[in-house]
């Protein structure tokens, strides 16, 4: 960032300001079809340099669905928005609990015509079909950037993106961690529902536990939704009266099962941001968001008038997910163990899903032979449990 | 009282004056206090009380875009708050919104599939012909659950919003699921010609035309038929209504299937007008902001459409508030929870001011004893 007046190759007085950052937007591809008259201006008379307008910031908005201080799903994406206000130039938006209703039709609306909003993350999944294409057709001049993956080139506006994460690599290693750490070698996951995106995170922690310890199964809960407290907390107990001694999860806030385990004594694994300080027991690692390294980067590649990717993945190796730090429980050679795993994902040279690969009631979902790399669309319509899953999909 | 108390036809007419009079001067008044006692918690919480209502008359009316950001919130609570106030004339506390709505939304979703290339208009009529049908089944058997078993029909409703929404979760995940939703279980999209469109020249979808023709509808049915004067009897006195020969358990399904029938057609609005499909997002919580309108409206259906647009605008206005004033979103909340106490301890001021205003104006009452409350004040 040090150098961003140099990197931002349009500059223009300071009055323009907010013309140019669409004016950058509009060179970046994103808005072709939405350029209007003051743009061209503020091109033609760019003179001054940009480091002079910081008066008049760049306004970026965040739309979470549930509460930013979840400990979770929200929570992650809270923390990138953190890192942007750190960079000059920046006016960060953000709001909490918008329902994937009209409601977030309006608050993108909201953003983009009373905040002067000209780039927006509403990153709950639901947010994309229909809310965001609609507001994407109506403001040409806002690029909307969504967490979820679906972006389809030709068939969305240009001036929308999608971007997700490979964090089932995360999972395969924290896996690693509870297969190695469990006395019972029963390891329990309480999801929210069997969609593709948390079957990989199931399947993945599966593997990787069995990777260290073959006898080891994941027994498997399913509540139903992304956030139910109530049936989480009982899905916590129940895994726990049956022998469990690590849990690790798929729900937008682990909170109340980290804090479950804490409680009755056994180990956690946790999932979306850091659930470290709820459990300073039994938090073994977890699978975590590093949204800072993706919205950053965004901001750069628009700021500096670059393109950008309109649908963009990472993984452990990108810097998109990470694990948190290894809780005490931990031993040392588990803790190498698991790093040594992470350096196979992060070099490629292990690959999660490859064949022979047995679902949980004898089939062979994957042939001995095939690899399936992460950016495999097939993995994307994942629609079975791995062997040593105990669980059946609804 | 009213009735009592007024004897000549001109007294009469003094009374029904001072009654409106105090009908919508005592609402405002709870207001204004419920403004000044979240006014002094902001304070507490470290923000401008007078910016922050800036903010949010910004947010909720300001412009033309606040205001019709507000419409379109309040839409689908004008029907969800029907869902309580018709049968609350009938002495019922339903508050199985939430439930009727998403399966209304539901039987829609299918409709459409069902029809598949017919007309829009078909379309549209059967969508909305499933979801009324779906919503009077729901709530209908929580009126018939009472009527016939005596269950509680506050509870009863309560849990059945539960269980709707786990069949339509089951439903929607399972055997109803569009393959191609992987991540985001929905049914299969209406499409796009049969889509509920906005109103001209607005960006407030069909839905507040729903919303208000019902509220007008109810008021006719309530307060100008047979029916609505029978459902009234039963909700001042259910036993001298039976006594009096009303067919009252009739009377009490026909007023829950009303009400769901309301409440089911909020859903079919959601998914033909927002959604394009059910999925999840149906359950936002309209069911539930509903019973909060029906309360603040007294049940009364006209009423319900101003109460219905001030808490959609408060709702419109807690995003503004978030990002200019850093407040949580808990705050709006505050607000409405605020709102809510204050209106329903008013009226136990009901009444005062309007035996104050017709001594005031001179009409001369028969001597009546003073109210217990009077003596010791």
């Amino acid at each position: 960032m040090s150098n961003m007046g140099d990197a931002f190759k349009i500059s223009v007085r300071s009055r323009v300001w907010p013309a140019a950052v669409a004016a950058a937007l509009a060179a970046s591809g994103a808005a072709a079809c939405g350029k209007s008259n003051p743009d061209r201006e503020a091109r033609a008379t760019a003179t001054a340099p940009l480091a002079v307008a910081a008066d008049r910031p760049l306004v970026v908005g965040f739309i979470y669905v549930g509460a930013k201080g979840d400990y979770g799903y929200n929570q992650a994406h809270a923390q990138g928005a953190a890192a942007l206000t750190k960079l000059p130039g920046l006016k960060v938006l953000e709001e909490e609990n918008v329902p994937e209703t009209v409601a977030v039709q309006q608050t993108m609306e909201s953003m983009a015509s009373l905040d002067g909003a000209r780039l927006i993350f509403p990153t709950s999944f639901g947010y994309f079909d229909p809310h965001i294409l609609k507001i994407a057709d109506k403001f040409k001049n806002v690029t909307l950037l969504h967490c979820g993956g679906l972006y389809q080139d030709g068939k969305h506006p240009a001036n929308v993106g999608s971007y997700f994460g490979y964090i089932d690599e995360a999972q395969y290693v924290a896996g690693v961690v509870a297969g190695l750490t469990s006395k019972s070698k029963k390891l329990g996951f309480i999801a929210a529902k069997p969609i593709p995106q948390v079957l990989r995170n199931i399947n993945a922690f599966t593997l990787g536990a069995r990777s260290v310890a073959p006898e080891a199964t994941t027994s498997v809960v399913f509540t139903g939704d992304w956030a139910l407290p109530v049936k989480e907390a009982e899905a916590a107990n129940s895994l726990i009266d049956q022998g469990i001694d690590v849990l690790t999860m798929h729900v937008d806030s682990p909170k109340v099962i980290v804090e479950t385990a804490e409680r009755r004594g056994i180990y956690s694994s946790g999932y979306h941001a850091s659930q470290a300080a709820l459990a300073p027991k039994g938090y073994l690692t977890g699978a975590e968001w590093n949204w800072a390294k993706v919205y950053t980067d965004y901001v750069e590649w628009i700021r500096a008038g670059k393109s950008y990717p309109h649908l963009l993945r990472g993984g452990l190796k990108d810097g998109f997910v990470r694990l948190s730090p290894y809780g005490p429980a931990v031993a040392p050679e588990t803790a190498g163990k698991a790093d040594a795993a992470k350096a196979k994902l992060i070099d490629g040279s292990l690959v999660i899903y490859k064949g022979p690969l047995k679902d949980n009631a004898g089939a062979i979902v994957i042939a001995d032979g095939t690899a399936r790399a992460q950016t495999d669309l097939e993995l994307e319509k994942m629609n079975y449990l791995v062997e040593g899953v105990v669980g059946k999909l609804p | 009282m009213t009735a009592t108390a007024s004897l000549s036809a001109s007294s009469a007419s003094r009374g029904r004056a001072g009654a409106l009079a105090e009908a919508i001067a005592l609402p405002l008044a709870a207001i204004a206090v419920s403004l000044v006692l979240f006014g002094i918690f902001v304070a507490l919480a470290g923000a401008a009380p007078l910016a922050m209502y800036h903010q949010m008359l910004r947010g909720a009316f300001g412009t033309w875009f606040s205001i019709q950001s507000s419409l379109s919130r309040a839409a689908p609570l004008m029907l969800t708050a029907l869902c309580t106030a018709i049968p609350a004339r009938l002495g019922l506390i339903l508050i199985g919104g939430e439930g009727a709505l998403v399966l209304g939304g539901l039987a829609a979703a299918v409709a459409a599939t069902a029809l598949g290339p017919a007309p829009p208009l078909a379309v549209a009529i059967g969508m909305a012909a499933a979801a009324l049908v779906a919503g009077a089944l729901w709530i209908g058997a929580c009126a018939a659950l009472r009527a016939l078993r005596g269950v509680n029909e506050t509870i009863s409703s309560l849990l059945l919003n539960y269980i709707a929404i786990g069949v339509f979760s089951h439903l929607v995940e399972g055997p109803l699921r569009d393959p191609a939703s992987l991540n985001k279980p929905s049914t299969a999209p209406i499409g796009e010609a049969n889509a509920l469109g906005q109103l001209p020249g607005m960006t407030v979808h069909w839905g507040l035309v729903f919303g208000i023709v019902a509220c007008v509808v109810a008021w006719i049915l309530v307060e100008r038929t047979t029916y609505g004067f029978a459902a009234r009897m039963v909700g001042g006195n259910a036993r001298a209504a039976q006594l009096a020969g009303l067919p009252v358990r009739r009377l009490i399904v026909a007023a829950g299937a009303l009400g769901g029938a309301c409440a089911g057609l909020a859903g079919m609005a959601e998914v033909a007008a927002v959604h394009g499909a059910a999925n999840s997002s149906l359950h936002a919580g309209y069911g539930y902001s509903g019973i909060l309108v029906a309360f603040l409206a007294r049940h009364h259906p006209l009423a319900i459409m101003p109460v219905a647009v001030l808490v959609g605008g408060i709702s419109a206005s807690g995003g503004l508030i978030q990002r200019s004033i850093g407040l949580p979103d808990a705050a709006v909340n505050v607000l409405q929870g605020i709102l809510f106490v204050v209106i329903l301890a008013s009226e136990t001021l009901r009444g005062r001011f309007a035996g104050r205003w017709r001594a005031w104006s001179g009409v001369r009452e028969p001597a009546r004893a003073p109210a217990p409350a009077e003596e010791t004040a």
